[in-house]
């Protein structure tokens, strides 16, 4: 009955991972184009776009071997596998203990691997622009990421996600300087990590501001769909690894269906709040040039630093 | 049923007889291949099967040969450690053997392959015998025997003058290096027995001399860098760029996987075994060194275009991630904390296995395209993928392994690594716990750093377009350099995949070192790795990667419900027209921001210049962009000591009149200040 | 307000005061430096007021509304003043790079630690653990002073030096006599009226406020 249960979690976790990141996407959409006095598509356009873009041929690049088209799928498979180890409503995720969160970072690398490969496959000026400055960005964050990750486990002795986020909703709230540091370093991280503004603009298409754009130029049609796909995925689950390890409250037991509609709830409000501050600070600020980014992926980790340093210092 | 020891010993034995025989096939050059290298094979598997068992049955066996000096016979040894490290270095070899097969064959013709094929099988002898010795003179017998048929090796294509330059660099360092280490010996044999007789060089001796304080730092320190310049770590790197490029491929592959594991296997003897545990000022060394080496390593791969200068530099990356697991190990077990030094232990030689199979393939992987090519700079390449449909992957294989991306095997030992350095803020020195994660922080970078490199090493050579100016005809390679990275491959998969039971297996090491066994499943079933608790952290690779199958296959059959069709198009590129293949991005490009980030670290010279009929700044008729980054310690420390050396050559050049008598001076006065002194 | 609830409120006002150090460092706009100076100050003094509550000690509601009025309203409305007449808006430029600069200060903050250690072993005070972060600042306001160009940005780093020193003595002992701090504050006003002074008579004299050109001053060889 246990493992029935368990099992079904684990299938919700996954339904809302595949089939809730659009709704965040289009959520933040929405909410920009409120902000920005324009008319919205709709709550639902993303789902729109995918249905759209899978009926769609393909084009392939006269160059393009079979890693641009495998690439996708690894692509979709590590971000969906990911999605099936962080907590959103509930901590009994049988897949949970595949991956703790280095391995879970390393899923991510794994497909950012695949993708800047594929930019390089066709052979052309932008991809491998796109490629290069990608692998940049993401050797910089790495240092912060790791370092946040390191501050947060020292109060919590673990880096299993599920038992990170038990520790703290188990443990009366006191004030914990490092974890405030690891905090802002991580949301740092979080925007470098899925390309939001200051680092990346995802709506851009200007060959020289482009990062991640620019890596997906000459895909099209189902390709292109499952990267789009892949991308709500991540920014849904960074949103995700940041509830479960700095604001778990609302996450359902073990073994306890009746906290799961609120915790639904809960974790749909905790993502709607995201979406606004992520909007209100792609509103509010222009994106960087590339050689600001060393220094704002280096505060993240300076943050990340201070953080550890005040968990010894000072606590 | 053989012992393990005989079994590694018959290895030793046949690898020194087909070298032996070799030069009487000299006229039939291709049946010359074909036997030396079946015969490296063979021997290989034997020495596999030797190390295997060792660390399975777990015990030590040893043996007094009757050879070597009147009083000083050779001791031989073989326990779990070295079982291990036999292992690695025959599992490799077994791969490497079957590569060279095909891959030297290209030779003949060109020039003999007589010596290659001697002198191969004599390194191989020379690194399983050092593994096998249990003191100090068969030690330093076959760690010179090693040195000098690698040096033979480096210069076989002696015709190119920086090949003879290379070798001479990797000749010096290997001997400075050999000079220390028999200094740290000569300290343990003579604290062990005293410098009256020659009973305390045996290993066994040294155990039991129980040596401490500050002689115990000095044969540490003296053994430690002896051990340090063979295994290329910074700053006593500067051989291994040169050296690696210059030989042939088969033998990068071995003296990256392999050779270089023989100086780790150093290090681990002499801090675990030979000397007592004292200060963990040594491990904080070891750790430091190794840090420095992991991100000076990947940052000077990245700016190379050479394809085996790159992976040159890599080796000294990989050899420090090795160090940091051995760093971390040793100051674990000053603070007498065995378990979790077992765990710093288990992931360092855990990556020196992982690190002997995809440096191997993609060393073997880079002279199949050499072998195609005919080239080594990765400038020139492009869209290889297309013309080699075996070694693309293969080598992809490689380069995620490297990257430390699961579900591969570089991945698990990172991991391992980094679960190691989640343990320090136990140790009971508030010091170490602030400085330590950093260095996590450290690994971490070069771990993507690495990975940013492989995109470029991949994307350049076997992606996108031709970027060389002629057509060159390139073509796949043969079966049997196939099969030998097809193995290497297979084991990174395996590695990857399955690595409780090779850390299982692996269990004996740190048994015999360090009096414990790990317990890496911790109540949970075999294909989960959890090793300090399943609460702390956990991971199973055999999950994720049935996990990531499922998503894609999942994947696969939505994206094809419906029906589409695929069509082929030139590219788009945001609508650019008449798209050139010069116009890709190449290795420098591609590495331009980091070198741009840690372009402080290097000693860069940038330049442009127009040219062409009428060369102006607005439209020039051809720009030529001139790149140069040289190594800051080339400055610092190799030239000045350089410079040294050659100060007092001249000095004692000047003895050197030329005049006999004066030659018969220098004896006569020699002789009479032996008489007066002795 | 227990005393271990007022110890959490230190450490965390000792962190973000640390922070506010690295702020300094890393900002580049001189506007932008006078905001985080403010803010150390109101931080600085928040802590005292706090240590005065929790340790009854009342002098230190002094201190802190001293704290308050001098560096939190009046130095920043001086030194805007200043950097207003005399039009510099500009970025900072900075000696060395600013990645490293951070690097440079982890490894201060650190170095700090260890060197405070011993003390902190001994002393029992609730807001011991701050110290090392009371050393840090100082050593980070000399690291400004060290790493910058323009004379404004110098000044600002000796005036967080001082708030380090401040933190130190709230930390350490709660707080130097009342006549010491009066004093302190008087001259750290002076201080900065000299510099406003100075700021003029440079300018005039070289036309520029960047430092480089007191090198001029030497003797020639």
């Amino acid at each position: 009955m246990e493992n029935v249960y368990s099992a079904l979690m684990q299938a919700l976790q996954l339904t809302i991972v595949v089939a809730g990141a659009p709704l965040l996407t289009g959520w933040v959409r929405t909410l920009k184009c409120w902000m920005q006095g324009r008319r919205t598509a709709g709550l639902l356009q993303p789902y729109r776009d995918l249905a759209r873009l899978f009926s769609k041929d393909i084009v392939l690049a006269e160059n393009a071997s079979w890693i641009f088209r495998f690439a996708p799928y690894v692509v979709f498979g590590a971000t969906l596998m990911a999605g099936a180890v962080i907590p959103l409503i509930s901590f009994d995720l049988p897949l949970g203990a595949t991956a703790d969160i280095i391995a879970l970072v390393a899923l991510f690398a794994t497909a950012r691997f695949f993708l800047a490969l594929a930019a390089m496959d066709t052979g052309t000026a932008f991809g491998g622009m796109g490629s290069s400055r990608e692998m940049t960005v993401a050797s910089l964050a790495e240092p912060a990421m790791l370092m946040s990750i390191f501050t947060v486990s020292l109060a919590s002795q673990s880096t299993s996600l599920s038992q990170m986020a038990h520790v703290i909703t188990s443990t009366p709230l006191v004030l914990r300087p490092s974890l405030a540091f690891a905090l802002l370093a991580f949301i740092l991280i979080a925007v470098a990590e899925t390309g939001r503004v200051p680092v990346d603009n995802p709506a851009t298409h200007l060959e020289l501001t482009m990062i991640h754009e620019a890596m997906i130029l000459e895909y099209s049609g189902r390709h292109l769909a499952l990267i789009e796909w892949a991308g709500m995925m991540k920014l849904l689950l960074f949103s995700s690894i940041g509830i479960a390890c700095f604001f778990p409250w609302g996450i359902s037991g073990h073994g306890d269906p009746l906290m799961l509609p609120p915790a639904f709830v809960i974790l749909a409000a905790k993502l709607a709040l995201i979406g606004i501050f992520i909007v209100l600070v792609e509103t509010g600020l222009a994106k960087m040039r590339l050689f600001r980014v060393p220094e704002f992926l280096g505060s993240a980790f300076l943050l990340a630093t201070l953080g550890m340093l005040s968990f010894f210092i000072l606590e | 049923m053989q012992s393990p020891l005989d079994l590694s010993i018959a290895s030793v034995i046949v690898l020194l007889c087909a070298s032996a025989a070799a030069p009487l096939l000299s006229s039939k050059q291709k049946h010359l291949v074909t036997f030396t290298f079946a015969a490296s094979a063979f021997a290989s598997l034997l020495a596999f099967a030797g190390g295997l068992s060792a660390l399975y049955g777990g015990a030590a066996e040893s043996v007094k040969l009757l050879i070597g000096l009147p009083d000083l016979p050779f001791y031989l040894r073989l326990d779990p450690l070295s079982g291990f490290f036999i292992m690695v270095v025959a599992a490799l070899g077994f791969c490497v053997s079957i590569y060279s097969i095909g891959y030297v064959r290209s030779f003949i013709g060109r020039r003999s392959v007589t010596p290659l094929a001697v002198f191969y099988c004599l390194f191989m002898a020379g690194m399983l015998l050092v593994l096998l010795s249990d003191d100090a003179y068969s030690f330093m017998v076959s760690w010179e025997l090693m040195a000098l048929s690698s040096f033979l090796l480096v210069c076989f294509e002696d015709e190119r003058p920086q090949n003879r330059k290379a070798a001479f660099i990797y000749l010096l360092i290997a001997h400075i290096g050999a000079i220390l280490i028999l200094l740290s010996f000569g300290l343990l044999a003579g604290n062990a027995a005293g410098f009256t007789d020659f009973s305390g060089y045996t290993f066994q001796a040294m155990r039991e001399s129980g040596i401490s304080g500050g002689w115990a730092s000095a044969a540490f320190l003296l053994g430690f860098f002896g051990f340090a310049a063979k295994a290329g770590v910074v700053p006593l790197h500067a051989w291994l760029p040169e050296a690696h490029p210059a030989a042939p491929s088969n033998v990068s592959a071995l003296m990256s996987g392999a050779m270089l594991k023989t100086a780790v296997y150093g290090m681990a003897r002499l801090s675990f075994d030979l000397l007592p545990v004292s200060a963990w000022w040594w491990g904080g060394l070891v750790l430091t060194l190794g840090l420095i080496s992991a991100l000076m390593g990947v940052l000077y791969a990245l700016m190379q275009h050479d394809l085996k200068r790159l992976l040159a530099y890599h080796s000294v990356e990989n050899i420090g991630i090795i160090l940091i697991g051995l760093g971390l190990a040793m100051i674990f077990t000053s603070f007498n904390m065995p378990l979790m030094a077992a765990l710093a232990l288990t992931a360092g030689l855990y990556h020196t296995l992982n690190h002997a199979m995809f440096k191997g393939l993609l060393f073997m992987g880079s002279g199949a395209v050499l072998h195609a090519t005919g080239q080594r700079n990765m400038e020139g390449m492009g869209g290889l993928i297309h013309r080699m449909p075996w070694t693309a992957p293969l080598f992809l294989v490689g380069c995620l392994s490297i990257s430390a991306l699961p579900p591969l095997n570089g991945f698990v030992s990172e991991w391992l690594t980094f679960q190691s350095f989640l343990l320090s803020p136990v140790l009971p020195s508030r010091l170490l716990n602030i400085l330590i994660p950093l260095g996590a922080a450290m690994l971490a970078l070069t771990g993507v750093l690495a990975a940013a490199c492989f995109v470029k090493v991949f994307g350049v050579v076997f992606l996108g377009r031709w970027r060389g100016r002629h057509k060159t005809e390139v073509h796949e390679v043969g079966w049997s350099m196939r099969a030998g990275m097809g193995l290497t491959a297979f084991a990174c998969i395996a590695l990857g995949v399955f690595p409780t039971l090779m850390i299982d297996m692996m269990n004996s090491i740190p048994g015999a070192m360090l009096g414990v066994k790990l317990d890496v499943h911790r109540g949970l079933s075999w294909i989960w790795l959890a090793p300090v608790s399943a609460e702390r952290a956990s991971y199973s690779a055999p999950i994720a990667l049935l996990g990531i199958c499922a998503a894609i296959a999942a994947a696969y059959i939505v994206a094809h419900a419906r029906k589409t069709a695929v069509r082929r198009a030139p590219a788009w590129d945001c609508g650019f027209e008449k798209m050139t293949s010069r116009m890709q991005y190449n290795a420098t490009s591609f590495s331009m921001p980091i070198r741009r980030i840690f372009g402080f670290l290097f000693s860069i010279k940038e330049g442009a210049r127009a040219s062409g009929k009428h060369p102006s700044a607005f439209f020039p008729g051809k720009y030529t962009y001139t790149l140069r980054v040289r190594d800051r310690l080339w400055y610092f420390f190799y030239k000045p000591a350089a410079d040294v050396s050659f100060w007092l050559a001249r000095k004692a050049g000047k003895l050197q009149h030329g005049r006999i008598q004066i030659y018969l001076l220098y004896s006569f006065v020699t002789l009479i200040a032996l008489l007066v002194f002795a | 307000m227990t005393v271990s609830f007022a110890a959490q409120i230190n450490s965390v006002l000792a962190a973000l005061i640390l922070l506010a150090s690295f702020g300094l460092l890393v900002q580049r706009r001189i506007y932008g430096l006078l905001h985080i100076f403010a803010w150390q100050g109101l931080l600085l003094s928040i802590s005292a007021a706090v240590v005065g509550y929790s340790a009854g000690l009342h002098h230190l509601y002094i201190s802190a509304a001293l704290t308050l009025s001098l560096k939190v309203i009046a130095l920043p409305y001086i030194l805007y003043v200043l950097i207003h007449r005399l039009k510099i808006h500009r970025e900072v430029e900075e000696v060395v790079r600013i990645p490293t600069t951070m690097l440079i200060g982890i490894a201060l903050v650190v170095f700090s630690y260890h060197l405070t250690a011993p003390i902190t072993e001994l002393s029992d005070l609730v807001t011991r653990s701050t110290l090392a972060v009371a050393l840090a600042t100082i050593m980070l306001g000399l690291l400004m002073m060290i790493t910058r160009k323009k004379a404004v940005t110098q000044i600002i780093g000796f005036l967080a030096m001082e708030n380090g020193l401040f933190f130190a003595a709230t930390s350490a002992t709660y707080g130097m006599p009342l006549v010491v701090e009066l004093g302190v504050a008087l001259d750290i006003l002076i201080a900065a009226f000299i510099f406003g002074i100075f700021f003029f008579q440079i300018r005039t004299t070289f036309d520029t406020l960047d430092l480089k050109a007191m090198e001029r001053l030497k003797e020639e060889e």
